[in-house]
This record gives structure tokens, sequence and C-alpha cells, in this order.
């Protein structure tokens, strides 16, 4: 696969990235480029890296002992990996949600504030509170909690407590979300809900999301990679990758006929 | 390679072999029809108007199918591609077999009156038109793009058979004004075959679609027929 060209509005490029668990390569010298006003979506069969190669993105392997990462990953230009990049506001900048909601056991507003407390965005109770119910609003969910902001977070329904952990990213005012199978855990009207979300989120924040419904990574991104064994077999326009993907193990997987 | 569900393999199959089935019988009726035209056949000429009935009832199965696999299965890319290519083909298939059914419905009106020459020209235009209805749906049973280009490059030579037929019988009209109710019958005649041809030439286009994921690049056309500029 040839490298893309880098282009002036990329928000986040990598450069020749692979990943090792010990002594196995988990990911192979994969480039890519994700724009600010897009949505990417990641494919591929279990087991074939997608999860392991979102999670450098905002170097959540850094949790992982065993892991090492290996080429270049750039966000605005800025070495992610660099020696001067704080991790802390790293994370910050690229929020990410998780497969299974994850609220922390607190309120729902603690939930929200919790981010922009710690990082010290906002000053004051009224500037807090502002944050929390915009957060909520691009949410989608202010209409559904606005009474209740004192109850706990994980009272809520599985698909509201989705959209609590995207409120809880969008409040530290991230530059990009990344999603980890985002609605796995949901019924299909919550899942709805939350593709609705994606769609209106799109522009604000440039968005990776990693899925294993293809009607899903169809219906939300305007880009999607498919990986397979650890390389990223294609990138394109997800129009052209779910009616003329162009290799042939992209095919075979996105017909059903592999994996 | 095969569905990972076996049971989409199954679909699939069905569809593809409705088309060949549904090809067969409007490739088989075109070239009845100008049997009966030949013999003066009333009897053959009813057999091709109740084949279109086959055709038609073919078509409402196959677009059956195609919507079923498609609520059912989500079919993606070349599956995608190749169930839309057989909802389309379908159609254009039936419309061929109404061009057969429409020829086999002047036998009757030609019947009566004195045989004319002419007559013994159409046989090789509607084997000519039937051959490109069966090369388009063998390229739509092989996936064979190539096969469907050749089709679509054919329909110059049915074309120009149609010009020549067209002078031939104009000419007739004008020695011989006797004969004009008989010899418009049979300008119809050739005109539905030349549209058979344009129609294999639809299907082509769509085989071309469904095993590339393009569009066939625009041939030149080679300007109008004789008759388009009248």
């Amino acid at each position: 696969m040839t490298t893309p060209k880098i282009t002036a509005r990329a928000k986040i490029t990598a450069r020749g990235v692979s990943v090792f668990y010990g002594a196995n390569r988990a990911i192979d010298d994969v480039s890519i480029d994700v724009t600010q006003d897009e949505v990417v979506a990641f494919i591929g069969p279990s087991g074939c890296g997608k999860s392991t190669f979102l999670r450098t993105l905002n170097r959540m392997n850094d949790t992982i002992p065993s892991a090492r990462v290996e080429g270049q990953i750039h966000l605005d230009g800025e070495d992610i990996y660099g020696p001067d990049m704080d991790v802390v506001q790293l994370r910050a900048r690229v929020g990410m949600v998780f497969q299974k909601p994850n609220p922390f056991p607190k309120s729902i507003y603690e939930n929200v504030a919790y981010g922009p407390r710690i990082h010290g965005l906002t000053q004051g109770k009224a500037a807090l509170d502002e944050v929390v119910e915009t957060s909520l609003r691009r949410a989608g969910l202010w209409d559904e909690v606005k009474d209740r902001l004192s109850d706990s977070g994980t009272a809520l329904s599985g698909g509201q407590q989705q959209r609590l952990c995207i409120a809880r990213a969008i409040a530290v005012d991230p530059e990009v979300i990344l999603m980890d199978e985002p609605c796995s855990a949901l019924d299909p009207i919550a899942t709805a809900k939350i593709e609705e979300l994606i769609h209106a989120l799109k522009g604000r924040y440039a968005i990776v999301i990693v899925t294993h419904n293809m009607q899903q990574a169809a219906r939300v991104s305007q880009r999607t990679a498919f990986f397979h064994l650890g390389h990223l077999v294609e990138f394109g326009a997800t129009s052209d990758i779910f009616t003329n993907p162009k290799a042939e193990r992209t095919k075979d997987y996105i017909t059903g006929r592999y994996g | 390679m095969e569905h990972t569900v076996k049971a989409f393999d199954t679909d699939i199959g069905k569809l593809r072999g409705l088309i060949s089935q549904m090809g067969g019988l409007a490739e088989a009726s075109s070239a009845q029809a100008i049997l009966a035209l030949q013999r003066s056949d009333p009897a053959l000429a009813k057999q091709v108007r109740a084949d279109d009935k086959a055709i038609d009832a073919i078509e409402g199965e196959v677009e059956r199918l195609a919507v079923q696999i498609i609520a059912l299965r989500a079919p993606m890319a070349n599956d995608l591609r190749e169930v839309v290519a057989a909802l389309k083909i379908a159609t254009v298939v039936e419309r061929i077999g109404d061009y057969a059914k429409n020829i086999a419905k002047r036998v009757p009106l030609i019947e009566s009156e004195q045989r004319i020459e002419p007559v013994s020209i159409l046989p090789a235009m509607a084997r000519m038109a039937a051959e490109m209805v069966r090369n388009a749906l063998d390229a739509f049973a092989a996936r064979d793009a190539e096969a469907a280009v050749r089709v679509v490059e054919s329909d110059a030579a049915l074309d120009d058979f149609y010009d020549s037929i067209f002078r031939t019988l104009v000419t007739q009209m004008v020695e011989n004004p006797k004969t004009i109710s008989q010899v418009a019958h049979l300008l119809f005649v050739a005109k539905n075959l030349e549209r058979i041809g344009d129609h294999a030439t639809n299907v082509a286009e769509m085989v071309y679609f469904a095993a590339t994921g393009t569009q066939m690049p625009d041939r030149d056309r080679g300007g109008f027929t004789a008759e388009e500029l009248r």
C-alpha cells in the first residue's frame, strides 16, 4: 500500500507505525491521515490490529508494559511520542470512548465536570455549569438528564451511559475523539442515537471509530480503513470501499466471505 | 470464494439461475417469432405470446428475490452490484420478450397477404439480435467484462443491418404500393429486432458494471441510424 500524501488539513498523520506486544508484531508499517472534518472508520476481523492502532493515537498502549510503538504519529504536526509530549494533555486533546460505557460511579454532573475541573479549564461554578450543559447538549443527552443531574451516572440506561461518556470526552474540548466499538453493547435505537450524534459532532472534532458493524462504518464514516493481520490493506472513500473495493481481501471481508 | 453464510450463496445462485432462465426464454422467443413470421405459422406465434407471460412471471420473481436479498443479506461490493445488475437486467430482458411478442402479434396480419421478398432477410437479422442477447447473458453468467464489451461493439453491425433492411423495405413500398401495409409491418419487425439489440447492449453494460464496479466507457455510437434521422 502506498503512503498517502500528507495533506495540509491532516489532524493526525501516522507514518510507518508498527506496534509490538513483546516479540509479537500487532501492527506492521501503517501510514494513515485523519483530517479535521471527517469521520474515519477502522474495520477488520478480530485481532487485525484496528483497536491496537486506534489506541496508539492517544498513547493508550502506554498502559500495557509489553507494548512498544515504532514509527511516527503527529497531532497537528507535533510528535505525540516526542519527549515534550504531556500524555495527560494528549488524552485531553484526543478523547476516547470505549466499547462498554464506563461512567464514573458519581453523579451525572460530576462525570462531565470531572475533566474540565482537573484540567483547570473553567473558573467558578457558573462556567463549569455551562460546560456541563453544553457537553450534555452536544452529546444529545441534556433533555433526558437535566432534571436529575445529581443522580448517579451508572443509573442511566446503556445508551444514555454511552452518551454520558461522550459528553465526558467532549467536556475537555478535545480535537479528536476515538471510539472503540461504541455501540457494540447498545440496542438498535441507542445505536442510531450514537450514530446521529457522531454525525452531529463531525466537523467539530475529528472522529475515528473502530467498529465490527460494517453497516455502521458505511453509515457514519467518510473514509474507511480495512485492517487485516496487522496490515492496512485498503484505505479509501467509504462509498468506494463498500461498492467497489480495490483489494481482494477487502472485498472478501466486506461481502462476508472471510472473518 | 464462498460466503461464510451459505444461504447467501444459495440466494445469489437462485437469482442468477432466474436471469439465465429468463434470458434463454427471451432469446428463444425472438428466434421463434421470426420463424413464425417466415413460415406464417399462427400457432407458433401464439406460443411466443404465451412464453412472454412466463418471462413476465420470472421478472416478478427476480424482483422479489433481489429485494429479499437486499433486505435480509445486506449485500456489499460485488455482491451488491450483482444484485442491482440482476434487477435491472430482468427489466431489460422483459422488454426483449415484449419485442418478440410484438413481432409475433404481426404474424396473422401479414399472413393472409402475398409473401414479399424482404421477409427472407429478416431471419438473418433476428439471428444476429438473438445472438447478442445470448452473448450478453453468457457474459453475465461468466461475470466477463470483456465479453460484455464485445456485445456492445457488435451492436453497430445490427444497426447497419437495420439500415440496409430499412432502405430495402422503403424501396419495396415505392416500387409496389400494393404491399405498403404488409411492408409497414415488416418495418416494425425490423425496428423491434434493432431494439432487441439495443437492450442486449444495455444488459452488457450492466454486466460490465457488475463485474468491474465502473461504468463502461462511452463508445462511439457511429452517429444516428438512418431511421433516427427521419
